[in-house]
């Protein structure tokens, strides 16, 4: 059922050897394809429209894994997942998508979650994007997340991009409620002629939440990043936004965090830089014997691990 | 081991020239420690980059194990064993503490703890803290040391390696820095730590981008002691630095 292509891109996106522990769904060019539930976890395929409903009871813990994979070119894959994390569940979930474009047409997924952490509950969601191909075909990916985070609930967002997609609008809107949680980690590199935008609204919209939205990317050859997070409080909500980027090359980098505050006793903070590696840090590693291209690689390797 | 032959080295500035190395020639031989000290600006640090070939000399040479290596990049000249601990150490993003310990020991045994402990760090609370400005100085300073003790090069450059460190981990400092000099490496430490100027062979003094006194310590030593004690008082009652208007 799976080719070994099938295999390689499931290690690139979730690290997976063989079949994925606890429920899962695998979606291949346009398909699902490989499906279990398990109990407490269960994976539904839509009516009527592409995707799955993922449904948790309250306090299951467990694993679930999404991966999608392409591996056709002229493809346009659009699919639409719901996921419901019951009351006190803790659930990790992996998603991503890797590409792998033959050709010369369009390899395209546009993934639309909607995610809801009921009350009390731990979600921790992990998505990697990784393409690759022989051919001149453009790998494209534009996710869209939805995001409910209920009352005492958390939920950490662990989204990462490292090379191989050529477009990328990424979209993630969330509501955080009274004393929820948000904590989500970006990290991306570009290069080629490569583009990558984030857009990231997250609504404080209760007493006591939280959120931390730190994004970390690099941009080589000719690519172009552009961070939009925004955070709104609300209530009397903390957030905190980080954009730090390493410009390289003829890379344009635009970042532009906003922080709003609707009340007094939120506290808002943010911060944004674009800078270049320093010349001493790859001096530094020279002199432990790495040669200039090595260091360059393990200062950025660092930097977005 | 280790012989500069007539090292120029000049800076530019926007309107001006600075000579900052003016005709060095200066001989290392295995197995032995040197101090080189010297008032700020003498040119201590402008060296010390010259020989790990940071910086590129004006003219001059620099002979290595009886090989020209003045073309060489700061890359190969670490590959053939030389190695710098700098003054002021770079902060990374993203690099922990482990890694760079890794980095420099890629090569070697596989053991990052014991030079941080051996320094005062206690490995557990440190091998996973990034090297990035959250150390405090004497922290940084110490895990620049560590690495270069992990890289474990035959010829060894510590740029005023006291800097920052307070009075305890110094006596460890000075301890380990003797302990890891072995018969066949070359160390040498820039400071102006009588304690330190005391672990040396051979003392070097640079004053104004010249060699002004160089020989074993017996001979040097009483010739400069005093400016440095005299210096030390300075240092305390009013942070200023020695060797300026030092009353003799
Ligand atoms: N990159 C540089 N560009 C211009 N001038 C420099 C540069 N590096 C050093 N200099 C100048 O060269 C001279 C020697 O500097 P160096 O750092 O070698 O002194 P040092 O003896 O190490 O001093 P300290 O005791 O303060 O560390 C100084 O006048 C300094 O200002
Ligand atoms: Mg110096």
């Amino acid at each position: 059922m799976l080719t070994a292509l099938d295999r390689k891109m499931l290690r690139q996106i979730a690290g997976l050897e063989g079949d994925p522990p606890g429920a899962f769904n695998i979606r291949k060019n346009g398909q699902g394809i490989e499906r279990r539930s398990i109990p407490g976890i269960e994976i539904i395929p839509k009516e009527g429209k592409p995707g799955i409903d993922i449904l948790v009871k309250p306090g299951t813990t467990g694993t679930v894994h999404i991966p999608v994979i392409l591996t056709a070119s002229g493809l346009n894959d659009l699919v639409y997942n719901t996921i419901e994390i019951g009351e006190s569940a803790d659930i990790l979930l992996i998603a991503g998508c890797g590409i792998h474009n033959p050709g010369h047409g369009e390899a395209r997924h546009d993934g639309v979650h909607e995610i809801f952490v009921r009350r009390g509950a731990r979600l921790r969601y992990r998505e990697k994007h990784y393409g690759e191909g022989e051919g001149k075909g453009k790998r494209i990916l534009n996710p869209k997340t939805v995001l409910l985070v209920e009352e005492g609930a958390s939920a950490e967002l662990e989204l990462v991009q490292i090379r191989g997609v050529d477009d990328t609008v990424r979209d993630t809107k969330v509501r955080v409620e009274a004393g929820g949680r948000l904590a989500i980690y970006e990290r991306l590199l570009t290069h080629g002629t490569q583009e990558a935008r984030s857009d990231v609204e997250v609504d404080l919209a209760g007493d006591e939440s939280t959120a931390r939205v730190i994004s970390r990317s690099v941009a080589q050859g000719t690519s172009k990043q552009l961070f939009r997070p925004r955070l709104v409080a609300h209530g009397r909500g903390r957030g905190h936004v980080e954009c730090d980027s390493i410009i390289m090359d003829q890379a344009v980098i635009r970042s532009i965090p906003e922080i709003w505050a609707e009340n007094a006793a939120a506290e808002l903070v943010h911060e944004a830089a674009i800078g270049k590696i320093a010349g001493e840090q790859i001096v530094k590693l020279m002199t432990l014997g790495l040669t200039e291209k090595e260091a360059e690689e393990a200062i950025i390797s660092g930097f977005l691990k | 081991m280790l012989e500069l032959d007539k090292i120029v080295l000049k800076f530019k500035a926007d309107d001006h020239e600075l000579t900052a190395l003016k005709e060095i020639s200066l001989h290392f031989e295995t197995g032995k420690i040197y101090v080189i000290t010297g008032p700020n600006g003498s040119g201590k640090s402008s060296l010390a980059r010259v020989i790990m070939g940071i910086h590129r000399p004006g003219s001059g040479r620099v002979i290595f194990d009886g090989e020209d290596i003045t073309g060489l990049g700061i890359t190969e000249r670490s590959r053939k064993g030389i190695g710098y601990a700098f003054q002021h150490p770079a902060r990374f993003k993203g690099l922990r503490v482990a890694d760079i310990l890794e980095i420099a020991m890629r090569n070697g045994e596989h053991n990052d703890c014991h030079y941080l402990s051996e320094l005062g760090l206690c490995p557990e609370d440190y091998l996973e803290r990034p090297l990035d400005a959250s150390l405090s100085g004497g922290e940084i300073k110490r895990i620049e040391i560590a690495t270069l003790l992990a890289l474990n090069p035959r010829l060894r450059i510590f740029d005023e390696p006291e800097a920052g460190i307070d009075l305890w981990s110094f006596e460890q400092l000075i301890e380990v820095i003797g302990a890891s000099h072995r018969p066949d490496t070359t160390t040498i430490i820039i400071s102006h730590q009588e304690k330190i100027l005391q672990m040396a062979d051979q003392i070097i003094l640079l004053e104004d981008g010249a060699v002004s006194l160089h020989g074993p310590r017996e001979q040097v030593w009483p010739v400069i002691r005093d400016s440095v004690r005299c210096a030390c008082r300075q240092d305390c009652s009013r942070g200023g630095m020695y060797y300026v208007n030092c009353p003799r």
